[in-house]
């Protein structure tokens, strides 16, 4: 049974299959006895999920279940949970016990969810191969000599083992996207502001945006329908209504007009993916769809637009971590700027302090304009670019990253390589924009996403058009031999 | 020769709005340490602000009652620093977009003439918490109670010349806020903090000087004595050929004297960049206008009206309509009483006599308006003379009741019985043939002793009037 998808477990819990408590019993036996390698979860609520199972089934039997009752899912640890560790894999939060749920948490919870537990990630969310962990890389289930991408590496890999059917991941640059190609799952970010940040621990507050890992799009749909909408607490929150995002999934793609952008088919891109993703297009227009190319003329820039951003951000963002409330301390500290410095130097990781570096460097006195304003000016080009690209256009799709998962190891030693990784993803962040990836091919017997970005708030037409794809072929339904 | 002081102002006005300026956490005074910090104040991992709307209608309120810009679009921003009262490592403030632009304050100076200083700008940005450095075993405490707390900067162009004038802002400042309800302005909790900035000149020049930045000076009095004691530190610095050395200093108020907080020159780069966590602040004019409406008779105006309307002096209008409760205190006893002029007289009199001796605010008065304008009353009527109601203001004081009360019980009514008062005449005319004497001789100034007598006779309850005029007349004959 853990090799159903979200929307078969809902179905089969309603029809009395099984039982939630049995369906997460299972799952806690395989995290078990896969875990250990695989190094997807940091922590697993193994009673909490038991408890809130047989809740599940109580309700049920009172005929008080939802859609979403009794269905195991797992949080990436950058989302607080209430008496639960909430890491953000650094040893600096590896003491952290949550006061409070955040509201992505919370919205589970109050649909009945059960929580498997938390799932790794890069420290912080700051990396694009789950290997800047503190509690150690999370292997790819498909070759486990291999990263899973990230920084929601824990949260693909789960997915892809079939650990847990749907995970709560977030992406600000790739870090949905690209851990989905790599591990052959369908990742969605929606548009910024759509779920609400209010308990994610900010990486780059204007780029973060909670989304989902699961095996198909219409169990994207269902995470979202429990996630997204407005925030009291969130103040970037979008107040623009919700829909039911499954209840357009079924429409045909007769006259959907699709954009292939001419920067993300040149060099780089291996050419054995760059056939798979062809095909992919190619099936899309036996569905119905027309293609044209469209240019993004600004998307080379976006990486160095990003990389002086989103550090910015974090610069501030992780001043907080200072010793004194909560968090890691340093030993015995001398006075207070030896307190400072040693719990920071301590407790953070070598890729969050490089960024933390590069971000108070971009907002010097002297440096600012040249890089911090220069950097928001880039931002608005690319989004122009988008806006107008979708003047022609429906959808915009494109290979999630240039190559399949690399060996864990590999890009260690160059920060520059690892961060060219997100070069076809990083634009959509930029410009706010929901994108997904979906697995569309098998290059080596390894997986390559498919990604597909669209208009501000058009999360069903993203759905829709996945879910298409996927009832006509079945690369979401590969998993990695075990 | 001859030196120009130049005196710049900042002043940290706490908003008086029920909860903090980005979370719901109350702000009261004086609670224990700790217990009025949300998640959001402790800086918890994911914690997000949300703006008091109730603290941008404040600030507002602020910029249109100095007539001022208000930003229609007014932008957040982190000021980043490392300190363990500021949890967040950042404060949230505003920099190149503030809510409250361009403005102005008219202040009064003592010689009741009036001098226009420029506000430069108002911005919202949060308090910090308190860092606690005594019982703590050589550690430190921190009380994130205040963190969080609203705050309004109000910083004034370098427009004031004297430490007098600089407290004429400062006091100007006060009546004004308190006037528009947005603080309690009460400067011993910190509700209203000030900073200036003092620098010299020499006179004639329009160059300004290094300055320094005076701290910890939080009364009226200490603006003045340290403004003064470092301009004279700085006057003799330069006329022994050194140099201002641009740093931020601390009053001693003990000592009476300024000293260099840091030892060396730093220069923090506060890495300022807006807050990605709050979207820009957009207002229209229906906002403003809503504001407006809410707007109260403003100091200025109450002054000019109180001249008008009551024929006041200039001096006694301003003094009336400086402080709100005092004004407000006054128009009651007018319209008790029917006398603006008498009753200028006892507010500003014997009854704030009273209020210093006890060291009470007028709204913590023992007599109410009406009280007073009870006693006034039985002045006009000629009940009482006016020094017998100074000894009815005394008993009222005491808690013996209202004026009719203590005028009865004590018997102190007028004698206006023209018999009685004819005796009472007639005795000491018969008494005091020298004083007669001397009257007839031209002396008319002995008419004062015959009073005196006639009043100490009648325990002074004759209508000092009417004796004055029988005197006259039976002296006369």
């Amino acid at each position: 049974m853990t090799e159903l998808g979200l929307a078969q477990i809902s179905r089969a819990l309603a029809n009395g299959e099984f039982s939630s408590l049995e369906l997460t019993q299972e799952y806690l036996r395989q995290i078990a006895s896969e875990n250990g390698d695989l190094n997807a979860f940091i922590t697993v609520c193994e009673e909490q999920a038991m408890a809130q199972a047989r809740a599940a089934d109580e309700a049920r039997s009172k005929g008080e279940a939802g859609p979403f009752s009794g269905i195991p899912i797992a949080h990436k640890d950058l989302f607080c949970t209430k008496g639960v560790r909430t890491s953000c894999a650094s040893k600096m939060l590896d003491n952290f016990i949550s006061p409070y749920d955040a509201t992505v948490v919370e919205n589970f919870n109050r649909a009945g969810a059960v929580v498997l537990g938390k799932t790794n990630m890069d420290e912080f969310a700051m990396g694009s191969s789950n290997e800047t962990s503190f509690y150690g890389p999370v292997k790819n289930p498909w070759n486990r000599s291999l990263v899973p991408g990230g920084s929601s590496g824990g949260s693909a890999a789960a997915v892809a083992a079939r650990l847990c059917a749907g995970a709560t991941a977030t992406d600000t640059g790739g870090s949905i996207r690209q851990p989905a190609s790599f591990t052959g799952i369908t990742g969605l970010k929606p548009t910024y502001g759509r779920v609400s940040r209010w308990g994610m621990v900010a990486f780059a507050s204007s780029l973060d945006q909670a989304g989902t890992m699961t095996q198909s799009a219409e169990d994207a749909a269902m995470m979202l329908n429990v996630m997204a909408g407005s925030d009291p607490r969130d103040s970037t929150c979008s107040e623009a209504p919700t829909e039911d995002y499954t209840a357009s999934l079924d429409k045909p793609l007769n006259g959907l007009k699709i954009g292939l952008p001419v920067q993300h088919f040149s060099e780089g891109l291996n050419s054995d993916v760059e056939k798979v993703i062809r095909d992919a297009v190619a099936e899309f227009e036996k569905l119905g769809a027309t293609v044209k190319e469209v240019s993004l003329d600004n998307s080379h820039l976006s990486v160095s637009a990003y990389y002086v951003i989103a550090p910015a951000e974090a610069s501030a963002n992780l001043s907080r971590y200072d010793g004194v409330r909560y968090g890691y301390r340093c030993e015995n500290p001398s006075d207070l700027e030896d307190m400072y410095k040693r719990s920071r130097s301590e407790g953070f990781g070598a890729e969050v302090k490089r960024r933390i570096m590069v971000g108070t460097y971009a907002l010097s006195a002297g440096y600012y304009d040249a890089y911090y304003i220069k950097a928001q000016k880039i931002r608005r080009l690319i989004k122009n670019d988008f806006q107008r690209a979708f003047e022609d256009v429906d959808v915009i799709m494109g290979p999630t990253s240039p190559h399949t998962a690399f060996p864990i190891g590999s890009k260690n030693d160059d920060p520059v390589t690892m961060y060219l990784e997100d070069i076809y993803t990083i634009a959509v962040n930029l410009a706010g924009l929901p994108g997904m990836s979906i697995p569309v091919g098998l290059v080596n017997n390894l997986p390559i996403g498919l990604q597909i970005v669209g208009k501000d708030f058009a999360e069903a037409q993203l759905l829709n058009v996945a879910h298409q794809f996927q009832l006509a072929t079945d690369w979401h339904k590969r998993a990695p031999g075990k | 020769m001859e030196w120009e002081t130049v005196i710049g102002l900042e002043v940290h006005v706490q908003l008086a709005t029920a909860s903090k300026l980005f979370s719901g956490t109350s702000t009261a005074f004086g609670a224990e340490p700790n217990t009025q910090a949300s998640i959001y104040d402790l800086a918890m991992p994911g914690t997000l602000p949300v703006l008091n709307k109730e603290a941008l209608k404040m600030a507002v309120k602020f910029g249109l009652a100095i007539d001022a810009q208000i930003g229609m679009k007014s932008i957040f921003d982190r000021k980043n620093y490392f300190y363990p009262d500021l949890p967040k490592g950042y404060q949230t403030s505003q920099l190149d977009y503030p809510t409250v632009g361009k403005g102005q304050l008219v202040i009064d100076m003592e010689d009741g003439t009036q001098k226009t200083i420029g506000v430069t700008r108002a911005h919202m940005e949060e308090d910090a918490g308190k860092s606690l450095h005594e019982d703590f075993h050589g550690k430190t405490g921190i009380d994130l109670n205040r963190a969080g707390t609203p705050l309004l900067e109000i910083v004034s162009e370098p427009d004031l010349r004297s430490a007098k004038e600089a407290v004429a802002y400062l006091k100007k400042l006060h009546s004004l806020i308190l006037y528009l309800g947005i603080s309690d302005g009460d400067m011993s909790q910190g509700s209203m903090r000030c900073d200036a900035n003092v620098s010299i000149r020499p006179k004639g020049s329009d160059k300004l000087g290094n300055r320094t930045e005076l701290k910890n000076i939080n009364s009226f009095r200490f603006v003045e004595k340290a403004i003064n004691v470092e301009v004279e530190r700085q006057i003799d610095i330069v006329e022994d050929g050194g140099e201002i050395i641009q740093e931020t200093r601390l009053y001693d108020s003990d000592k009476n004297e300024t000293r260099s907080m840091r030892s060396k020159e730093v220069a923090n780069d506060y890495r300022y960049f807006p807050e990605p966590d709050l979207l820009p602040v957009v207002i229209d004019d229906e906002f403003i206008e809503a504001v407006r409406a809410t707007l109260p008779e403003l100091p200025d105006v109450k002054h000019k009206r109180f001249c008008e309307q009551y024929g006041l002096s200039d001096y006694d209008a301003m003094v009336l309509s400086s402080d709100l409760n005092t004004a407000n205190y006054f128009e009651d006893v007018v319209s008790g009483c029917n006398n603006a002029k008498l009753s200028a007289n006892w507010v500003m009199g014997d009854l704030q006599a009273y209020l210093n001796k006890e060291e009470l605010p007028i709204s913590r008065s023992v007599i109410s308006a009406d009280a007073l304008a009870g006693l006034i009353k039985r002045i006009i009527d000629n009940t009482i003379s006016s020094k017998i109601a100074k000894t009815v203001f005394e008993a009222m004081v005491a808690g013996e009741g209202d004026a009719d009360t203590i005028i009865e019980s004590k018997g102190l009514k007028q004698v206006t019985d023209t018999g009685a008062i004819e005796a009472m005449v007639d005795e000491v005319i018969a008494n005091n043939p020298a004083q007669v004497q001397q009257f007839k001789e031209g002396k008319e100034q002995v008419i004062g002793f015959f009073v005196g007598q006639i009043m100490k006779a009648s325990q002074g309850k004759a209508n000092p009037g009417q004796v004055n005029k029988m005197l006259k007349e039976k002296l006369a004959r």
